[in-house]
């Protein structure tokens, strides 16, 4: 569907103020775009459908993570934002500009790591960097500059003349992370940027993602789940070709548990304490297993919007029995995962 | 244009800062020299009439050295990117596929023409030892530089489109290896169907690639070769860049 004149007028008209020499109506149209527009977009390879009617949008300035099992699309959205392939039918914009139309325009304004961080292995780091900059279009003096920010920015000044080959993977990373800054991109698109690291590099690239996230608009993705949580304001969770569930991490975990489930471990006669439990209103479902030295561990689903802490607090001391631990679980992202992308509820949640 | 002088000088430095370059040119100086031993004990103090670069080019060395020496050379231009994966960091970057398949290509030809620069040397000290007084006669090398210039332009281009089609060096330097020398051998198409006139004949003769070259090394410059090759080359490219251009509509 990159169809109709009308969305040709209606780009002509967005791009017209981006042409006036007043700065200051460019920052205030630049603020209320959204960085990212995807309508509708499906790809298909031969009969099956990659990505499958997706709609989202990203703002300027958030970091947005694409979250999913291996093959759920995740690949072929970035590789459609960052220009390498057009969709089947549906549009995507990114800064108000067509990704199929005006593509020489938007890969200027975006920074592009694929899977795998794939770089040249026989060149020097600078090299590569200053390559990468002429490449897209920066000129001999602009890519000097650049590549010294980028190498300072991403730690590589102390490995600048090796050659790619001989480099850790943490370093070959960030070097992937350098060459999609080097053109100042407005947007950044990294494709699993912590795959096969080490814990500690993973740190060093989820640390440099955040001091990115504060002038950029970042595009990530990734299949681990504290990867999106930790680094990520608002998530997309894709299965199977489609947008399953897309809202902030909050959002998604209170969406899924209702209210929270609280645990407890008490030291109670058994038969009191399930009666005790039954008793109560505020709670929904509970589940008893006996723990070590006489304790009990509950696990207490209360009614929604409950918080049951201070109930079963009273509770205890009003029976003067003994308590050890009292504690409400969140849900991680992982349990809204699980759930989200479990086959019989993929129609309930969006 | 800009995107296209960055990639070229990025290929050219891929072949000449590596060793495979080096091991590429130390075969074809093999060859070369083989070639001109071969010619000096078959002419041994005979006089004759021709000139050196005719004389090479009937040892068949000349194509030897040309048939393997093109496929090493652009195995590596697209199916290295591939399989490395930096085809699609590649595909980009604001360069158009067109400017990429054309500065590999320029870089691969370049290299190729980089190979044959001894053979002038060659020439030049056999002219040396054999002749001595005699003015040596530039013509039939600048021809046979032109020759070997649009003859190496098509065998690029044909292993442009190999190396584009498949992920695998491997498979890209026997495809176009392959597709080479199937061009060469239509040259001897023509003392199969030799005696008979009319249209068989008429494309036997069309087709055979060595007697296009062969004007050439007499210092000869024919259009009608000119516009053989070229078309053949344009045909190899456009290819290659519609294959380059396929993950669009995949």
């Amino acid at each position: 569907m990159w169809s109709g004149r009308d969305q040709d007028a209606t780009q002509s008209r967005r791009d017209a103020p981006l042409c006036l020499p007043v700065r200051a109506s460019i920052m205030s149209k630049a603020r209320t775009q959204p960085m990212i527009e995807v309508e509708r977009l499906t790809k298909r390879f031969g009969r099956r459908a990659a990505i499958d009617d997706v709609s989202f949008t990203v703002a300027q300035g958030e970091i947005v993570g694409l979250l999913g099992p291996n093959g759920a699309g995740k690949s072929t959205i970035m590789r459609i934002l960052a220009c390498f392939m057009p969709a089947t039918s549906g549009s995507a914009r990114v800064a108000g500009l067509d990704v199929f139309r005006q593509s020489d325009a938007v890969r200027r304004r975006i920074g592009y790591m694929p899977e795998n961080n794939p770089l040249y292995p026989d060149m020097r780091v600078c090299e590569y960097l200053k390559y990468r900059a002429l490449l897209k279009g920066l000129t001999s003096r602009e890519s000097r500059v650049r590549v010294d920010a980028v190498t300072q920015q991403c730690g590589l000044i102390e490995v600048s003349r090796q050659v790619i080959g001989s480099l850790s993977k943490g370093y070959r990373q960030r070097v992937g992370v350098a060459d999609a800054l080097v053109n100042e991109p407005a947007l950044i698109i990294l494709d699993e940027p912590t795959i096969g690291l080490d814990p500690h590099q993973i740190r060093a690239v989820r640390q440099l993602i955040l001091e990115l996230g504060r002038q950029h608009t970042i595009l990530l993705s990734s299949h681990i789940l504290p990867e999106v949580e930790m680094t990520c304001q608002r998530v997309l969770i894709m299965h199977q070709g489609r947008v399953l569930a897309a809202d902030t991490t909050r959002n998604l975990q209170e969406r899924l548990s209702g209210g929270m489930q609280v645990v407890a471990e008490i030291e109670a006669p058994l038969r009191e304490l399930l009666e005790c439990w039954e008793q109560t209103d505020e709670i929904e479902r509970h589940d008893v297993t006996a723990s070590d030295s006489g304790f009990f561990r509950c696990m207490l689903t209360p009614r929604a919007g409950v918080d049951l802490r201070p109930l079963v607090f009273d509770m205890v001391r009003s029976h003067g029995w003994r308590m050890r631990e009292l504690t409400r679980s969140c849900h991680s992202l992982e349990d809204v995962f699980v759930h989200v992308t479990r086959p019989d509820r993929e129609e309930e949640i969006v | 244009m800009r995107g296209c002088l960055i990639i070229l000088r990025r290929e050219l430095w891929g072949f000449l800062g590596s060793l495979t370059g080096y091991v590429i040119m130390a075969a074809a100086l093999m060859f070369l020299g083989l070639g001109f031993v071969v010619m000096l004990l078959a002419y041994n103090g005979d006089a004759i009439d021709v000139p050196l670069t005719e004389l090479f080019y009937g040892t068949m060395f000349f194509w030897l050295i040309l048939l393997v020496t093109t496929p090493v050379t652009t195995m590596r231009l697209f199916a290295l990117e591939r399989s490395s994966g930096t085809f699609e960091t590649l595909m980009t970057v604001p360069v158009g596929d067109a400017q990429v398949v054309l500065a590999k290509y320029a870089a691969a030809l370049l290299f190729c023409v980089i190979v044959w620069l001894p053979l002038a040397g060659c020439l030049r000290l056999v002219h040396h030892y054999t002749a001595p007084g005699i003015p040596f006669d530039w013509q039939p090398v600048a021809t046979t530089y032109l020759g070997i210039l649009l003859l190496g332009a098509l065998y690029t281009a044909i292993g442009c489109l190999a190396s584009a089609l498949t992920r695998s060096q491997i498979i890209a330097a026997m495809t176009s290896f392959a597709i080479g020398v199937s061009l060469f051998l239509l040259s001897f198409l023509k003392f199969s169907v030799g005696r008979r006139t009319g249209l068989a004949s008429k494309i036997a003769t069309y087709v055979s690639l060595f007697d296009h070259m062969e004007d050439f090394v007499r210092g000869v410059v024919d259009t009608r070769h000119l516009v053989f090759y070229a078309s053949l080359t344009v045909l190899f490219l456009f290819l290659t860049l519609k294959v380059v251009e396929s993950r669009r509509w995949r």
